[in-house]
């Protein structure tokens, strides 16, 4: 809407735009979260790679379970957790697409655990994105299974917060992945600051890539801010997640089908964590 | 047709799916089918199509979901336990309007049950079996022949309507050797064309596949469209043979049970009773209009299953209280004699209660 009122003057050209892959209309996030962030990085991602038109978006249940109302994208939307089993009927159709999961903590560490680790299990050639705020956000802020001790939730209430002796532990997911044959590249970004965002989007890229290139499944996990469900500002929730989420959540690349890309993505990394 | 040959039910099902075009299948074992995966997992890449082992009959169904959401025919197939577990996809096909068959080879329960055939899950199949407001076409076939054609009926109307379709056989069924006529295959370029596949959005606007409407008054809408679509579809698809129509007595009942009950009522004819027989092949739509044929002139109905009682039901409310309805049912994997459903007979037409 604004870019057609907008008349750019001349001289001028435009260096920050809206990705074809998206849609110009307004998200249903709250203020502060970063979802509306991960959904750029993987349209811009999908521009880059010229992927838009051979691209299969398969949304969850959660917050981003309208995700194909954002994305400018063919869209199938999934039952709670089955995303990538739906993502493997599809990729088998149609091996030459892009076929990609965008996936909440809920989504695909609770209720589909079983289906992420079994499309990686088969290496299936999909691309997953992993959204852990360490909450539930859709349903009101309960428990999820990478909720932090002592972190409180509806489901996990004041005074002690997530409770080991009854709730157990969180859980990696890319320690867990990472283990599996037919995983081609494991990483686990951040979207708390400009510099976390721009690595998580090399991240994504190499997700993308992993499947172009057939090497199996690539997984992007994204440590997000819930600043709702968490009640903090939005800043305060983004350091929140760089205080507590990261000692929990080591960022980095687990896996990289090439030795080489492990090596490369080490070095840049150690330049960052010390920063 | 093409020859003549002898073949294991679950298999002939499973050939049968592949010459309609079915060239992705997805499963867990559980007995007594397992003959159709183990089929797929050797026939579907002769022929360029793709078989998983999925982990789960969750995923299975997904997997079906994403295949037929992606435009190919696409089929699982499971035994009781496991197909309560399709159920959240099945429903999830019938909202986002998806093709697709799934194949139960029905045995005792509930719960783990056992693996002698039953009957005992088509109120599951005929009530849609998952949650929220819809119907899923429901075949009944009675012999490994009718299997297989229904196995072609079922993947056409699947995609006519974009509604997933169950056929519903049995241990008996699945395990058992007939000859069958297996048709030609069908031309996979002839199939119907699919614009609403999520293809890839290239020159076009995205296609979406979803179940999601969260304004009310769009859910109603959405629910409404698709049980305009169940009314066409029992307007138009009903299936059911009706034997000696010109009965006094007709015995209800479908797949295995219902060629038990052919021997029964041969043998009461034999001594002079007047005892036909009405036996759907689609059981949802439920062939209301073949009961109105008899219905009128019928003096009772028995309705003979491997359950305790659910078809009999959809009876009662066809023949809508013009005359009376008995029941007779073995159920947990014991299979009614023909020697039972006579004495049965002989109580209906002399007017005994027990």
């Amino acid at each position: 809407m604004v870019d057609k009122e907008f008349e750019r003057p001349k001289g001028t050209e435009i260096v920050y735009e809206r990705p074809k892959s998206l849609t110009d209309v307004v998200t249903h996030y709250c203020p502060g979260c970063t979802h509306g962030i991960a959904h750029r990085l993987v349209a811009e991602v999908l521009d880059e790679l010229d992927a838009r038109e051979r691209a299969v978006l398969v949304a969850p249940v959660g917050c981003s379970v309208l995700a194909y109302n954002y994305f400018n994208l063919d869209t199938q939307q999934a039952a709670h957790g089955r995303a990538p089993a739906v993502a493997t009927g599809i990729k088998r159709v149609l091996p030459d697409r892009v076929v990609f999961t965008y996936q909440g903590d809920g989504d695909l560490a609770a209720i589909g655990t079983a289906e992420i680790v079994h499309a990686a299990v088969r290496g299936e050639r999909i691309t997953v994105i992993f959204i852990n705020n360490a909450i539930f956000g859709m349903t009101g802020g309960q428990m999820a299974p990478t909720t932090l001790l002592g972190q409180e939730t509806t489901t996990s209430p004041k005074p002690t917060g997530r409770l080991a002796e009854r709730a157990g532990y969180p859980i990696r997911v890319c320690e867990m992945l990472s283990q599996l044959d037919g995983a081609a590249y494991v990483a686990r970004g951040s979207l708390s600051s400009p510099q976390n965002i721009a690595k998580a989007k090399r991240h994504i890229r190499k997700a993308f890539q992993a499947q172009l290139e057939g090497h199996g499944l690539g997984i992007v996990e994204l440590l997000s801010s819930c600043n709702v469900g968490w009640k903090m500002s939005p800043v305060d929730a983004l350091k929140w997640i760089d205080s507590h989420m990261v000692p929990v959540f080591p960022l980095g690349v687990f896996k990289d089908w090439s030795a080489a890309g492990v090596e490369a993505a080490r070095l840049a990394d150690s330049g960052v964590a010390a920063g | 047709m093409g020859q003549r040959v002898l073949m294991k039910g679950n298999e002939a099902l499973a050939e049968a799916a592949v010459r309609a075009g079915c060239r992705f299948f997805f499963g867990y074992p559980i007995t007594p089918q397992n003959e159709i995966p183990e089929y797929m997992s050797r026939r579907l890449p002769e022929v360029g199509g793709t078989f998983i082992q999925a982990e789960s009959e969750l995923a299975a169904i997904n997997m079906v979901y994403g295949a037929a959401g992606a435009g190919a025919r696409a089929m699982t197939s499971s035994s009781s336990p496991g197909v309560s577990l399709k159920q959240e996809g099945i429903s999830y096909m019938a909202a986002a309007e998806l093709p697709g068959v799934v194949v139960n080879m029905v045995r005792g329960g509930p719960g783990l049950g056992g693996i002698q055939p039953a009957q005992s899950d088509y109120y599951q199949a005929t009530r849609g079996g998952g949650h929220g407001d819809y119907r899923t076409i429901v075949f009944g076939p009675a012999t490994v022949q009718e299997g297989v054609d229904v196995m072609s009926k079922a993947f056409e109307l699947a995609d006519k309507y974009r509604t997933p379709v169950v056929i519903l056989g049995d241990g008996m069924m699945g395990q058992m050797m007939e000859p069958v006529s297996l048709p030609e295959p069908l031309e996979l370029a002839k199939l119907p064309l699919k614009p609403w596949a999520t293809t890839g959005a290239k020159g076009r606007r995205p296609n979406i596949i979803n179940s999601l409407f969260l304004d009310a008054e769009e859910c109603e809408k959405h629910n409404l469209a698709l049980q305009a679509k169940y009314d066409i579809i029992q307007a138009t698809e009903q299936m059911a043979e009706i034997a000696f129509p010109d009965s006094d007595w007709f015995v209800v009942a479908y797949g295995t049970t219902a060629r038990i009950c052919r021997e029964a009522i041969q043998e009461a004819r034999a001594q002079g009773l007047s005892v036909g027989m009405v036996r759907p092949i689609t059981l949802w739509p439920f062939p209301v209009n073949a009961f109105e044929k008899v219905v009128e002139r019928a003096k009772g109905f028995l309705t003979v299953e491997m359950s305790l009682g659910q078809m009999v039901d959809d009876v009662r409310l066809a023949v809508n209280g013009r005359c009376p309805v008995r029941f007779f049912g073995r159920t947990g994997g014991m299979v009614p004699s023909d020697e039972e459903v006579l004495a049965e007979i002989e109580k209906m037409v002399e007017g005994r209660t027990r």
